[in-house]
């Protein structure tokens, strides 16, 4: 059992999963309420990481911050470092594997929202904002309940990404999968089975509170089936 | 209706069994990542020589080795060291008197080209430069290449120095792969990547000498499980002939010597 690798994926996830808060409101919520017309090519590209191969994704994001690209140039300009190998290497791709686990269910949440609320909310003088924050959020708070759950269960179970940019760095990028995967190659079997055991349980148990919150009818509007 | 829906699936699973047993000299062979482009070029021509398919399947040496030990369907195993080959023996999924010594691996630090480091006068030392923030090497838990890597820190006495900048390929093509992008920008990796076409034209290496580390004898095995004995000793056969030594040479390998 590596407690490094454990407290080193929680930090990851959590961190993660905040993030994507941040980019998953805002972004729900213009998927919710936005009739744009190419609205559609943005959902496209939210739910892409979903059917992509994860090394499809590590390798774009690994070329993207390797030295040659313009990102990754732009990135030593400013810290003088370098993102592959690295944990913030890491949160990056985390969060474009995991985007679409937080912003689905949300912005699913969000447009369930009964439509004459928020006229009545306009029409009562509130600002979008204000309706956002006292009908929208509230309304929603299920989906993005959701969002966050996922997007946190998924990170802890990212292993292709994190194989391909993380370069297996104890304490910086060996996560509890890529650890597990490396008991596994060196036939330590026994080590492999507690740390994989307890991921299984966890993973389990988050699920189970997700469902079991969803049977509940106050927590009626699940953006997510 | 259902019959019909069937239908399709059917005739394309019978294709596929159908297929399988009429080129029943189909061999399928583990082979260490070190051997990527060599047994690649090996395979095409003994496959044009007598017509028999070579399916090959790169990885890690420790990798394939526990891939073998839970059951996988391999004929033939070449390994990066002869530990994991003598292990299979005598977990008894090997033949024994199959197993044998093919080449001699060789370990190179390897930079791309745009770096600035001089690798003759640097020698191992250009680890230790303040450019260098990141040095790719296979992972030596698994992979012979990475325990010859690490043997060769060692021997330096740059354990301590270089420990922070080491990051670990999956194989040893993974940390040549992080080395060449640019990602990491020394790497220590086998002879055989650095002389294939895509690591030639991207950079330079210094041989590491041979009293750093200890040898990478590489070692190839027959498994028991295989229903296709007969094609896999002569491709092994094929490997260590001459014609054989020769392509392995061409790639940095060294073919043991004929008595």
């Amino acid at each position: 059992m590596s407690v490094q690798a454990l407290t080193l994926t929680l930090r990851l996830a959590v961190l993660v999963s905040l993030i994507l808060m941040a980019i998953g409101l805002p972004m729900g919520y213009w998927l919710a309420i936005s009739r744009r017309r190419w609205k559609f090519v943005i959902e496209a590209i939210v739910a892409l990481p979903i059917v992509l191969p994860p090394t499809v994704l590590g390798f774009y994001v690994l070329v993207a911050i390797g030295p040659l690209s313009p990102v990754g140039r732009w990135y030593h300009a400013i810290t003088g470092g370098s993102l592959a190998f690295t944990f913030r290497g890491l949160v990056v791709g985390s969060v474009l594997y995991s985007l679409p686990f937080a912003v689905q269910p949300i912005a699913a949440a969000f447009s369930s929202v009964d439509q004459t609320l928020l006229h009545a909310s306009a029409t009562l003088g509130a600002s979008r904002w204000r309706t956002f924050w006292r009908i929208v959020f509230p309304l929603g708070i299920p989906g993005v309940l959701t969002g966050f759950v996922l997007s946190f269960a998924h990170t802890l179970g990212e292993f292709g990404v994190v194989l391909m940019i993380g370069g297996n760095i104890p304490g910086a990028t060996q996560t509890v999968s890529i650890w597990i995967y490396d008991q596994v190659q060196s036939l330590d079997y026994a080590s492999a089975n507690q740390m994989a055991g307890l991921l299984l349980l966890v993973c389990f148990v988050i699920l189970i509170a997700l469902y079991g919150l969803r049977r509940n009818r106050k927590w009626g509007a699940w953006g997510w089936q | 209706m259902a019959k019909s829906a069937w239908g399709l699936p059917l005739i394309l699973l019978l294709a596929t069994v159908g297929t399988t047993v009429a080129g029943a000299q189909q061999i399928t062979v583990a082979a260490a990542a070190d051997l990527n482009y060599a047994l690649t070029e090996l395979a095409n021509r003994f496959e044009h020589d007598t017509g028999s398919k070579v399916t090959l399947s790169f990885g890690s040496s420790g990798n394939l080795y526990s891939q073998i030990v839970t059951g996988a369907p391999f004929d033939l195993f070449f390994s990066a060291d002869e530990a994991y080959p003598q292990r299979l023996v005598a977990d008894g999924v090997a033949e024994a008197k199959s197993l044998r010594t093919y080449a001699f691996g060789h370990l190179v630090l390897w930079v791309p080209n745009r770096s600035s480091l001089d690798l003759e006068k640097l020698q191992m030392q250009t680890l230790t430069h303040p450019s260098v923030t990141r040095i790719a090497i296979a992972n030596p838990q698994y992979a012979p290449y990475g325990r010859a890597a690490m043997a060769a820190i060692d021997h330096y006495g740059l354990k301590e120095r270089v420990a922070g900048k080491l990051v670990f390929g999956e194989s040893v093509s993974q940390a040549a792969q992080f080395v060449q992008s640019g990602n990491a920008q020394a790497g220590l990796i086998a002879l055989s990547l650095a002389k294939s076409p895509a690591m030639a034209e991207t950079g330079r290496y210094w041989e590491v000498p041979a009293d750093a580390y200890p040898g990478l004898r590489q070692a190839a095995v027959i498994l028991a499980a295989s229903k296709q004995k007969k094609t896999a000793a002569a491709f092994l056969d094929f490997v260590v002939s001459a014609e054989g030594a020769t392509v392995l040479q061409q790639f940095g390998l060294t073919p043991p010597m004929h008595p």
